[in-house]
């Protein structure tokens, strides 16, 4: 990979944790609405995976979806502006921190319903394989969100039309409250591959682990050969939303993840020792993020609000 | 009379009929929380809006059980298992989830009963937290009771307080027929007296909070507790209003409504879901065809616009309506 590109890599790392962290503390202040799943420890696999891709190749999210949308291109202020509900955000307020769309960049939407995007996900490759391009459509879904029967029919339906899907399943190893080992039947990588297709697995905390896992699953669709799956194990710093007390989960574990789980150490690690990036390159990276996600959060503040008669725009475009 | 609320009434309610009778059992996802976390505590949600706490402490595992993230099975299972003489809850996390369980929904628990000649029933009580005001966006708002009222062999309940709470969910879980039972987010936190002692609210009998001769007021849920805001601050200027809750839409206590209209003679129907086909054009539409000779004025309908609920402050705030659309509609009927 060259310079140019680790570089950007790292600061879409770096751009998701820091927008994340950020929103954890102004939440606080009450000055943003609603709830907000905070994406913070699996930034390599949001990065990881739309590195490879481009405004062509689709993404569909989920409700902890602003990593996915921050690497695949969203732009970052217009992301804080609709989490803060201002008419300039990406959705015009209308939808906030679960619903972040970007059309122009192949984002189709964070979705709240878990389980609601892998179909629309096989309903993308479908557009892609019609139009005989070279694109992949790309669903994320959680351990959680694996058992939900719309993700199973979403898998068996790219395999039966073998269109170029790739479904990503990122195991932080909870659904809400809940144990992904309590609640995920068998082994989710087996289980994927009982569809007949190949599972790339991929270490979620590593970039670049994550990075050839979707190079092959992209190197698999263009050769013809149907969905595939990636499967990453990551950690979640935060609890499920923004004030959860996280009764279920030890504070070792948290600290735990924090150390030996940290994407941005790993990467630094791997290209300081390499000596693909010097630590200077990636300070100054750093600094830059700081100063983007300061004025995000800047613009947000002050950006126009909705009003009232707003409610009623964009439910048809003619009615 | 002790003081509680809406959750904790719930949450008695469920504690005494999990006594009462042991084939009740609870279904869904994080009732209880905590399993295979790090923590290595069950109980750590209690549900997410803490009405199940406790149970699984009490009465274990096979009894509170939590489910992966599979509203289709969870529904699903809970029909199958009352199919099979159980009287289970299933608890979906929020109302809008039913959309992916709608088929084990209006397919299946609606329509065993008739569809099997009357030789079945199926006992189970779906649990459904409701409504705006939490900023939560278009698919985590929604009331949904609108469209499940229309759905025949479904019984469909949303109290409005916390003594209702305790009593309708009692009623609901020793009903025979499906219950939807609808509590609404924005109450959660309401209280009022609610008596220790298990007692049942009969489903399908109005209750009338307030009395009054100018103008009849229904609402439904949450409304409920805007008008009588609304109400009150009116009385002060000599504007007296019956109020009807409903407190179930199907069955609907049509009696109630119809002999307070009979008696003032104009009618305001309140309901936080959109217009089209809710609850208050089914009000109105039946007041009109059986009460029309009472009518003086035109009846006003108070709902939410014909859009999906918003998520910004300002956006929501206006869709859900509050006590300014139902005092403009009550002294719209009187003008
Ligand atoms: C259909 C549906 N059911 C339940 C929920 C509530 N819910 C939101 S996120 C979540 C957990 C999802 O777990 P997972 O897929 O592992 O994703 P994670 O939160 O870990 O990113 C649940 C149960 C929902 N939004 N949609
Ligand atoms: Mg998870």
């Amino acid at each position: 990979m060259d310079k140019d590109k680790l570089l950007r890599a790292y600061s879409q790392l770096k751009t998701i944790r820091e927008f994340e962290e950020r929103l954890n503390v102004e939440i606080a202040t009450g000055e943003i609405a609603g709830f907000t799943h905070l994406y913070a420890g699996q930034e390599a696999v949001a990065v990881g995976v739309c590195e490879s891709l481009d405004d062509k190749d689709y993404i569909v999210s989920t409700h902890r979806g602003h990593g996915h949308c921050i690497a695949k291109g969203g732009d970052v202020i217009d992301m804080m502006k609709e989490i803060y509900g201002s008419t300039e955000g990406l959705c015009k307020g209308k939808g906030g921190s679960m619903h972040i769309a970007d059309f122009d960049r192949g984002i189709l939407g964070a979705n709240g319903i878990v389980g609601g995007g892998p179909p629309l996900a096989v309903g993308a490759a479908i557009a892609i394989k019609q139009r005989g391009d070279k694109n992949v459509a790309v669903s994320f879904s959680g351990d959680g969100s694996s058992n939900q029967g719309t993700v199973f029919e979403a898998m068996n339906l790219a395999v039966v039309l073998q269109v170029p899907s790739v479904f990503v399943f990122e195991n932080n190893g909870y659904g809400e409250h809940t144990g992904a080992d309590y609640a995920v039947g068998g082994d989710l990588l087996k289980r994927t591959e009982g569809f007949g297709m190949p599972v790339f697995t991929a270490d979620g905390a590593d970039f670049f682990s994550v990075y050839d896992a979707t190079q092959k699953a992209i190197e698999h669709a263009n050769a013809g050969n149907g969905p595939s799956a990636i499967y990453a194990e990551c950690p979640r710093y935060f609890g499920h939303y923004v004030g959860d007390p996280q009764n279920y989960r030890s504070k070792e574990e948290l600290k735990d993840i924090r150390e030996n789980q940290d994407c941005l150490k790993i990467f630094r690690a791997k290209v300081i020792a390499d000596q693909s990036l010097s630590e200077a390159e990636l300070n100054s990276a750093d600094e830059e993020v700081m100063k983007l996600i300061d004025d995000a959060v800047t613009a947000a503040r002050a950006a126009p609000r909705p009003v009232a008669a707003d409610v009623l725009e964009d439910v048809y475009i003619n009615y | 009379m002790p003081i509680k609320t809406y959750r904790d009434a719930l949450n008695e309610a469920l504690h005494q009929e999990f006594e009462r009778d042991e084939r009740v059992f609870i279904l869904g996802e994080d009732v209880s929380g905590g399993q295979a976390g790090s923590a290595g505590v069950v109980d750590a949600a209690g549900g997410i809006f803490g009405v199940t706490k406790d149970l699984v402490n009490k009465f274990g595992v096979d009894r509170v059980i939590d489910t992966p993230i599979s509203e289709s099975a969870i529904i699903g299972a809970a029909n199958g298992a009352a199919l099979a003489g159980m009287r289970p809850i299933a608890e979906l996390m929020f109302a809008d989830f039913i959309g992916v369980s709608m088929d084990q929904i209006f397919n299946q628990l609606a329509k065993f009963r008739y569809m099997f000649g009357g030789k079945t029933t199926c006992p189970v009580v779906v649990r459904l937290p409701t409504g705006a005001g939490m900023n939560m966006a278009a698919q985590h708002s929604q009331t949904m009771y609108q469209m499940m009222t229309s759905v025949p062999g479904l019984k469909v309940v949303m109290p409005s307080n916390a003594y209702d709470a305790k009593g309708l969910l009692i009623s609901a879980i020793r009903d025979d027929d499906p219950v939807l039972f609808f509590e609404h987010k924005g109450l959660y936190n309401d209280k009022c007296e609610v008596p220790d002692e298990p007692y049942t609210v009969p489903i399908g009998e109005a209750d009338m909070p307030r009395e009054g001769d100018d103008v009849t007021v229904v609402a439904f849920s949450r409304s409920v507790k805007f008008a009588i805001k609304v109400i009150d601050k009116l009385a002060e200027e000599g504007i007296t209003c019956d109020l009807v809750d409903p407190r179930s839409s199907s069955p609907l206590d049509e009696e109630t409504i119809l002999e307070s209209v009979e008696a003032t003679g104009r009618l305001v129907v309140v309901d936080e879901s959109p217009p089209r086909c809710g609850l208050t054009a089914d009000i109105a539409a039946m007041v009109a065809s059986k009460g029309f000779a009472s009518l003086k004025a035109p009846i006003e309908q108070v709902s939410a616009p014909h859009t999906p609920v918003p998520f910004a402050r300002e956006l929501e705030r206006a869709y859900v309506p509050g006590p300014a659309h139902i005092e403009a509609a009550i002294r719209k009927t009187l003008a």
